[in-house]
């Protein structure tokens, strides 16, 4: 299990765990949820902000949010 | 005629519900504000059948019935309050087809609110390429609702919608999850102390305050004392009650939708690869800026000219045509050349909203933001902020009305706070003719002393409002939650209507809110300048015979009127603050023309060419009369240091009345525009001071 900050472009993953105290809610409604798929489309210069398909959401968040999901690798 | 039906038009950003709003309403809507608060309230009249009507209330965009933003506060407390006059007899939830999970969230939480509802998805065009097909009868019964797909960008299913919205009675409105399966205990204690309630409702009164710490307005019900919980373990519970309802949506698609990816073409992924490239990106960006620019300066030039000069002829024959009098004078002098200092503006305006609102519209300004979020984050600034910052060139205006979708208050108050160091149009004469008055000719490395000035000077302004919102972000202390979740959406070709309703709807705001100011300003510097107290103003004319009995008609004509200002009332109040700017370099004369420039920077021209009494506004003349004007002590008035520091006092200083009216409306308070009032003008006194010792 990585936080997703560490994810490489192009890696898709499962979300495992959230700190929900630590994420916006909205985040939380856009299906940012453990179980639901993730991958990272692409990183911002100095790698920050992340785009990401969430589920099947496309969205962008700061690297200090990324810190707070934690995901697994699949294959 | 029956009742008109009260509709309420809800959905996430990026379903193209404001398309559905204007596809049923067209033009005949008002754009207006919530009482108290600068949320646009955007309301609109259509015709369901030959004798109803409908009212239809365009709501924010949201993405559920918790709110994080003013905005989407508007949107809980319409449907919570039961008594308000918008509270709607049925509401309607736009949902895109590619996005219909995360847009269902939204339309459970809507209707276990008991309030008739009824589903609309939309972009039914894209279904086909998607590889995406619907079982409508089964999902109109699982979700016990009725479903109308409409496309708004080829006009299909719009009868249908105003049929079925007609019909809104029979919609069934018992809701879609039993919320208190969420935590029994709490809701029963819930449900003890508030009998025949509903729980939902209950529930979200309890919570719309605990994710958005600052809704000043008032509470919708008493419920809130009801916190036997802590804020985590309420937001805990909320996203129980998220995964709940996405347990609930997740088995009505199972069945209800279908999606062949071998279908769907992907234009995103390709699109992304250039548009947010690491080089590419950037490029394409600047490129698209630069384009903007040449519209805005070059472009709009040739309607600007034709305004100008169908002003200036149309006081003229009013002139020639009119009896002579006050009542003339200030039509002639005073309103219509106000009206035509605000219409001036109207080309760039409009050039500005069409890139802007086709950039929004075509998905790209996420994209953007996505680019310089990082960049101008070390500014205390957000990525969101580029918009009103490249507005800002043609007007400060626009720019701090295109603040709006900022969600981080703090970060959107200093984009506020700053946008007025960008070069404005305005500032654009007054840097002109300063920079051929003092700047000297010669190039450096084949480019020009002259240009390398103004383009000097436009960098200077945003690196000021660069430093200025970095000192911002270390002084202001509010507490706001950073926070940045930005929906990357698909991209889409621009919907002719919606782009020409946002440029119609952005100018005439503009055009009226801008404009009564602009007016109200120019018929008072009209009045000072052409009434002044005493015997030295009303006897103008004897006192410069008697001075110069040499001088034939027109020489005299010109030198009364330089003598009338002289002893008007502004020629007294730039007298007045001669002592305050004499250490800058300037003189009274320079006093008057930035006093006037309150109303709007260009005045600043115009008014020298008074004062110095030039027949006609050709600025060479000017420029060869202001570089003649001479100091006390034989030196020529406009030199290097003072033309600097007049130019860097400008580029600093807020003079711009309007601004500060459009910041009141923004924030809702009288206090930024006065530190935005104060805190430019001093560095630019501090600024011009500075500069003119060094130099002089």
């Amino acid at each position: 299990m990585i936080p997703l900050d560490q994810l490489l472009r192009g890696e898709k993953a499962q979300i495992e765990t959230i700190e929900t105290d630590k994420l916006p809610l909205k985040l939380i409604e856009m299906g940012c949820l453990p179980g639901n798929s993730i991958a990272l489309i692409q990183k911002a210069p100095f790698n920050d902000p992340l785009y990401l398909k969430i589920d099947e959401s496309h969205l962008a968040i700061r690297k200090e949010t990324a810190k707070n999901i934690f995901v697994r690798l699949i294959e | 005629m029956s009742t008109p039906v009260k509709i309420a038009l809800l959905g996430n950003p990026n379903t193209g519900k404001t398309s559905v709003f204007n596809a049923l309403t067209g033009l005949s809507q008002k754009v207006g504000n919530y009482p108290g608060i600068t949320v646009e309230k955007k309301e609109g009249i259509c015709k369901l059948n030959h004798n109803t009507k409908g009212l239809l209330i365009d709501l924010p965009g949201t993405y559920s019935l918790n709110a994080s933003s003013i905005d989407e506060s508007v949107v809980i407390e319409l449907l919570l309050n039961k008594k308000s006059k918008d509270f709607p007899d049925v509401a309607v939830v736009v949902t895109d087809v590619e996005n219909l999970k995360r847009n269902l969230l939204l339309f459970t939480q809507v209707k276990d609110l008991e309030i008739p509802t009824l589903l609309v998805i939309n972009m039914a065009d894209q279904m086909k390429r998607k590889g995406i097909s619907l079982d409508l009868p089964l999902l109109e019964q699982t979700l016990d609702t009725k479903i109308v797909l409409i496309s708004t960008r080829e006009n299909r299913g719009l009868e249908e919608l105003k049929k079925t919205i007609l019909d809104y009675r029979q919609l069934s409105t018992s809701p879609t999850i039993a919320i208190n399966s969420i935590d029994e205990k709490y809701f029963k204690d819930l449900e003890k102390t508030f009998p025949n309630q509903s729980l939902y409702k209950l529930w979200l009164v309890i919570t719309q305050d605990v994710n958005f710490a600052k809704i000043d307005r008032k509470r919708v019900s008493d419920a809130t004392d009801f916190k036997t919980q802590p804020a985590s373990y309420l937001k805990r519970m909320q996203q129980k009650e998220t995964i709940k309802r996405y347990q609930f949506i997740n088995n009505v698609l199972k069945q209800g939708l279908t999606i062949n990816r071998e279908a769907a073409i992907d234009l995103r992924s390709r699109l992304d690869r250039v548009l947010i490239h690491k080089v590419w990106g950037y490029a394409i960006f600047f490129i698209v800026l630069l384009t903007i620019f040449q519209a805005i300066f070059h472009w709009s030039s040739i309607p600007q000219d034709i305004i100008d000069s169908g002003f200036v002829s149309l006081s003229e024959r009013l002139k020639n045509n009119l009896p002579e009098g006050v009542f003339t004078n200030l039509l002639t002098e005073g309103i219509i050349s106000g009206l035509g200092g605000i219409v001036i503006f109207i080309p760039q305006i409009a050039f500005l909203f069409l890139f802007i609102s086709i950039l929004e519209e075509s998905g790209y300004m996420s994209r953007v933001v996505f680019l310089m979020d990082r960049g101008l984050r070390r500014f205390g600034l957000n990525g969101k902020s580029v918009i009103p910052l490249i507005s800002g060139t043609a007007c400060a205006i626009p720019a701090v009305m295109a603040t709006r979708n900022i969600e981080n208050w703090k970060e959107r108050l200093i984009t506020i706070l700053v946008t007025p160091f960008t070069t404005c149009s305005a500032r654009l004469p007054v840097y002109s003719i300063l920079i051929a008055l003092v700047i000297p000719e010669g190039s450096f490395f084949g480019l020009n002393y002259k240009g390398l000035m103004l383009m000097g000077l436009y960098l200077l302004g945003f690196g000021m409002a660069l430093l200025a919102a970095w000192v911002l972000s270390k002084t202001l202390s509010i507490t706001s939650k950073s926070y940045f979740v930005v929906e990357m959406p698909n991209y889409k070709l621009p919907l002719l209507k919606n782009v020409g309703i946002t440029v119609w709807e952005k100018t005439r705001t503009f055009v009226t809110e801008a404009g009564k100011i602009i007016l109200a300003i120019s018929i008072l510097l009209w009045i000072l300048a052409s009434y002044g107290p005493g015997k030295d103003f009303n006897n103008a004319e004897q006192i410069v015979r008697q001075n110069h009995p040499e001088l034939n008609a027109n020489a005299l004509e010109i030198k009364t009127n330089a003598y009338k200002l002289e002893n008007s009332y502004i020629g007294i109040l730039g007298k007045s603050i001669e002592p305050i700017i004499a250490p800058l370099g300037y003189d009274w004369k320079i006093g008057i023309a930035l006093i006037s420039s309150f109303a709007a920077r260009e005045v600043f021209v115009g008014t020298l060419a008074t004062i110095y009494s030039v027949e006609s506004d050709n600025e060479d003349t000017i420029k060869n009369k202001m570089g003649s004007e001479l100091r006390a002590d034989g030196t020529p008035l406009f030199n290097l240091a003072s033309g600097i520091s007049l130019m860097l006092f400008y580029a600093f200083a807020m003079q711009c009345m309007s601004t500060l009216a459009i910041v009141k409306k923004e924030t809702n308070s009288w206090k930024w525009p006065m530190v935005q009032l104060f805190g430019m003008s001093i560095l630019a006194y501090i600024v011009a001071l500075s500069t003119y010792q060094i130099l002089a």
